[in-house]
């Protein structure tokens, strides 16, 4: 993560894009503001996927994808856009990155593909994408715009990856179809790869964002 | 799936396959606008309407334009073009016709565009493969089963004002717990119908 952090601010120094914001914008996106535990966007897919941890990575690799290409073009084009229209066009280049995730995983993962179901084509719908396309890119250069993407799509890519882990975990006993816990000693608890068990999870995880980060909160009032 | 007729997958819609408690499709708007029964009951009426319409206008675009012409690809775009169009197009409809269902339900419809229940429906009818009987069947399951869940969710949430809930939990947190039990109830459903 201090690599990341290290590696995203020299490259935007060294273009002089986005003023030392870079580091900044990241810890907004990834942390402060975590699309899902704190701002609670996007959450449909956030369930449906995590029920294993493999799903929960290719998912938070696809968010990442979309949300790095579509800010990163919507950032490019915003003078052009004419402010009436930047809904739709925003909208199409989404779908077109969402497209060609799902192209690409057709082609080379089709197990994936198939587990992933309609998930992948709904990215689209969520909200995190088109919140950052709107909130973000349409207001800043491009390279600060791909690190807001990337910190967004990283954010909640490790908040899925967190859901996924725990509740492949207490479901199955493993961890990416390795065994962990053994079946000697702890049952499986179907209830965690089921519907409920997401509900419970990502309660858990947000309850759990707000546990840590509530002192904070208040000592900023 | 071409033999299981309509009215199955309308009561699986609704109960075993409850596409907001299997599927978790349109969690936002069901997180965000379930405070109170009466906003939750419009917002519930306006999903099904347009997801019923939506999913007859996919079907018949999907089958005899994308298919035809090997553009199956775009089916992404064309259908959330699609359901853009066509709340816009209600919405101006709405308004014409009618100012009183439109005070009661314009402010809903912008929100529906971006309700992923919406585009989940006419994706999972491609995946699949209903026919057009079975597409509106579907679609008005869908459509009421995700109504009934954020009444059941709304009405939950107003008590829920009485009670003392621990201070992480308040907010978000403490209606997803409450959604869990609710998607733990509607298993009891799943030996009924099932679709798969």
């Amino acid at each position: 993560m201090a690599d990341n952090q290290q590696m995203m601010c020299g490259s935007c120094g060294s273009s002089g894009l986005c003023g030392g914001k870079g580091l900044v914008t990241l810890k907004e996106g990834a942390w402060t503001n975590n699309p899902l535990a704190i701002q609670v966007l996007g959450i449909c897919s956030a369930l449906a996927v995590t029920n294993r941890l493999a799903n929960s990575l290719v998912m938070g690799a696809a968010l990442i994808f979309v949300c790095v290409g579509s800010n990163l073009i919507v950032s490019l084009l915003r003078k052009y856009t004419p402010h009436r229209i930047r809904m739709v066009a925003e909208v199409a280049i989404i779908a077109t990155f969402v497209i060609l995730f799902d192209q690409f995983l057709k082609a080379f993962y089709v197990e994936m593909s198939d587990q992933l179901g309609p998930y992948v084509g709904l990215i689209i719908t969520n909200c995190i994408v088109m919140g950052r396309a709107e909130a973000f890119a349409l207001q800043n250069p491009p390279m600060l715009s791909i690190v807001d993407g990337l910190a967004n799509g990283l954010g909640y890519a490790v908040a899925l990856a967190i859901i996924g882990f725990f509740r492949e975990l207490l479901g199955t006993g493993e961890i990416l179809g390795h065994e962990v816990l053994k079946e000697a000693w702890y049952t499986p608890n179907q209830l965690m790869i089921l519907a409920p068990g997401a509900f419970f999870a990502l309660g858990m995880v947000i309850a759990a964002f707000n546990a840590v980060k509530g002192p904070e909160a208040e000592e900023k009032k | 799936m071409s033999d299981t007729s309509a009215w199955v997958i309308f009561i699986a819609a609704i109960f075993t396959n409850n596409i907001l408690l299997t599927n978790f499709l349109g969690m936002c708007s069901f997180i965000a606008c379930s405070g109170q029964i009466k906003t939750s009951l419009g917002l519930g009426t306006a999903v099904t309407f347009v997801m019923v319409m939506t999913t007859m206008l996919n079907y018949v675009i999907y089958h005899f334009v994308l298919v035809p012409y090997g553009l199956g690809h775009l089916q992404f775009i064309v259908f959330i073009a699609v359901i853009a169009a066509f709340v816009q197009l209600v919405e101006m409809f709405v308004e014409r016709f009618s100012p009183k269902l439109y005070f009661a339900l314009g402010i809903f419809l912008p929100l529906i565009t971006v309700n992923c229940a919406i585009l989940g429906a006419s994706l999972f009818m491609i995946i699949r493969e209903y026919t057009f009987v079975q597409s509106v069947g579907f679609g008005l399951g869908a459509g009421i089963g995700w109504a009934v869940a954020i009444l059941m969710l709304a009405g939950l949430r107003q008590k829920m004002r009485y009670s003392h809930v621990p201070k992480a939990f308040e907010g978000v947190p403490i209606a997803m717990i409450v959604t869990g039990v609710l998607a733990m109830a509607f298993m009891g459903f799943a030996g009924m119908v099932s679709i798969q």
